[in-house]
């Protein structure tokens, strides 16, 4: 299944200065492992030393945010967009 | 005398009077000053880290109460330029801090209750402090636009502070705000635009626009300018210890939407501590929700130190952030502190705005309400202690939130004759 990742300007570092990416995964955890592949040091970023999302990372797949879907087990269907957000934004 | 000093990195390039450093506040990772708001190692907030260790306390003092009545008068303890009370802003702050009697005897509360009613900022709610931080920040990085995502109460702040610099002011709110916010954010004259979604989806949509090419020049004052923006809460806690006499009250009760404006109080408290201008005794800080947007309140009951988001469903929508930035440390601070987190149905904030109102002759936009209504429902619990001086927030004006209050009207219709009013039993 191939996705486009919205990568937020903080990861640019690691895709070269490209805002969106492709990337290959039927789950959120495989596009993520398949987006290390491509992009050496991304992964450590988004995920914490558990391997579990960092607490301040949102992640939509399409527009649903995981943490309400399956989380790193959330289904990334062929063509949908993923996006990085962070989530230390908005209100006071 | 006292100082305090914060060690710092990095090599800032503009002027913003103490502010030193950006620093993460999860890991601690140090950048210098810019338009930057999350920790490019683990995504944590970054947050101002100050140099203020030339401050001798008393010549501090007596700066601070020389100064103008708004928050300029603490410009030596915010990421702004000394000269900053001679540009063109709106000049928050200094609101009144009511000592609630009326209020207190209906609750039971005996150590002294005050209602710090920041009603009274310009455009009637707190979001003038916070959006007044961010307007130097985005003049010290040049941008000429000012935007951000919106309740109602920041559109407002946002399009009057954009208005009185000169600059371009595009904000963008969810779709169904409450008519009065509309339009009082609207009439500043700057662009705004409805999200068809709730509140996390109109952030989701600024956090993207960011890094796009077409929010280049835009300063968010709440995504990109955050750290600056979000210092201006510490204003309130300066405030209130100030208005009480350089003095720490034992209780405060905060209302949550991100969280932020809780912890930067806990900062500020923090901060008139270390610098020797109150004396250093415990404190606690109580956070309120609507029960019908409370992630932060159902992870402090249940025990979580992580907040899981919900879908907001309230009144209360200037507080509808169901994904909550900061709700991880505020549940750290309530229960360093000894407080809570708790929260109140619609039904209770309601009742708790008409409270205030009938006692106190302050009008409350639903916040206020929360606020109140938790204050009861806390000394009911025993989890406030009546005998101690409590501060509540009033962090808006209830003419915003008429809605709520809809069904309040007419004691009576009567014809314009003496019997009509005998007849009606309001003699």
């Amino acid at each position: 299944m191939s996705v486009t990742v919205r990568i937020p300007t903080i990861l640019r570092t690691y895709t070269g200065g490209q805002a969106e990416v492709a990337a290959e995964g039927t789950t959120l955890a495989e596009v993520i492992e398949d987006l290390e592949k491509n992009h050496t040091g991304i992964a450590a970023r988004v995920l914490d030393d558990q391997g579990k999302l960092r607490r301040f990372v949102n992640v939509y797949v399409n527009d649903d945010d995981v943490r309400f879907e399956q989380g790193l087990a959330t289904v990334t269907p062929d063509g949908a967009g993923v996006s990085i957000i962070p989530a230390v934004a908005g209100g006071c | 005398m006292a100082v305090q000093t914060v060690a710092t990195s990095g090599s800032p390039t503009v002027d913003l009077g103490p502010a030193a450093a950006l620093s993460c506040r999860e890991c601690g990772h140090r950048v210098p000053l810019g338009p930057v708001f999350a920790c490019e190692e683990c995504f944590g907030p970054l947050e101002i880290a100050y140099d203020f260790s030339a401050y001798d306390t008393e010549e501090l003092r007596k700066r601070i109460e020389d100064g103008p009545a708004n928050i300029w008068r603490y410009a030596p303890l915010l990421p702004v330029p000394a000269d900053v009370a001679d540009k063109p802003n709106i000049n928050p702050g200094w609101t009144k801090l009511v000592k609630a009697d009326n209020l207190a005897r209906e609750l039971g509360v005996t150590g002294g209750l005050y209602v710090k009613d920041d009603s009274g900022n310009p455009t009637h709610s707190f979001k003038d402090r916070v959006v007044a931080q961010a307007l130097e920040a985005a003049r010290a990085f040049g941008f000429t636009t000012l935007s951000c995502s919106s309740t109602g109460n920041l559109a407002g702040a946002v399009g009057a502070a954009a208005a009185r610099a000169g600059l371009r002011s595009c904000v963008f709110i969810p779709h169904d705000l409450e008519q009065g916010k509309v339009v009082m954010a609207a009439v500043y004259g700057g662009e705004l635009v409805g999200i068809e979604g709730n509140y996390d989806d109109v952030n989701r949509f600024c956090s993207e626009l960011i890094g796009d090419p077409a929010g280049e020049g835009w300063g968010f004052v709440n995504v990109n300018l955050r750290p600056y923006y979000a210092e201006g809460s510490k204003t309130l806690a300066y405030e209130i210890c100030e208005q009480l006499g350089w003095r720490l009250p034992d209780q405060i009760v905060v209302p949550i939407a991100s969280g932020s404006q809780l912890t930067k109080i806990d900062k500020g408290l923090q901060e008139l501590i270390g610098l020797g201008l109150v004396e250093d005794k415990p404190y606690k800080i109580f956070g309120a929700q609507a029960e019908g947007c409370s992630p932060v309140s159902t992870a402090f009951k249940a025990g979580h130190d992580v907040v899981r988001p919900q879908k907001p469903n309230t009144i209360a929508k200037s507080l509808a952030i169901g994904n909550p930035a900061d709700g991880p440390y505020v549940l750290d601070i309530a229960r360093r502190t000894g407080g809570a987190v708790e929260d109140v149905t619609d039904e209770q904030v309601v009742a708790a705005i008409k409270l205030l109102a009938r006692t106190e002759g302050i009008f409350a936009e639903t916040a206020g309400g929360v606020t109140v209504g938790v204050t009861r429902k806390l000394i009911e619990s025993g989890a406030l202690d009546p005998a101690k001086t409590t501060v509540v927030l009033n962090t808006g004006d209830g003419l915003k939130t008429l809605d709520a209050v809809a069904g309040t009207g007419l004691t009576a219709t009567i014809r314009p004759t003496l019997d009509s009013f005998r007849e009606a039993g309001l003699a």
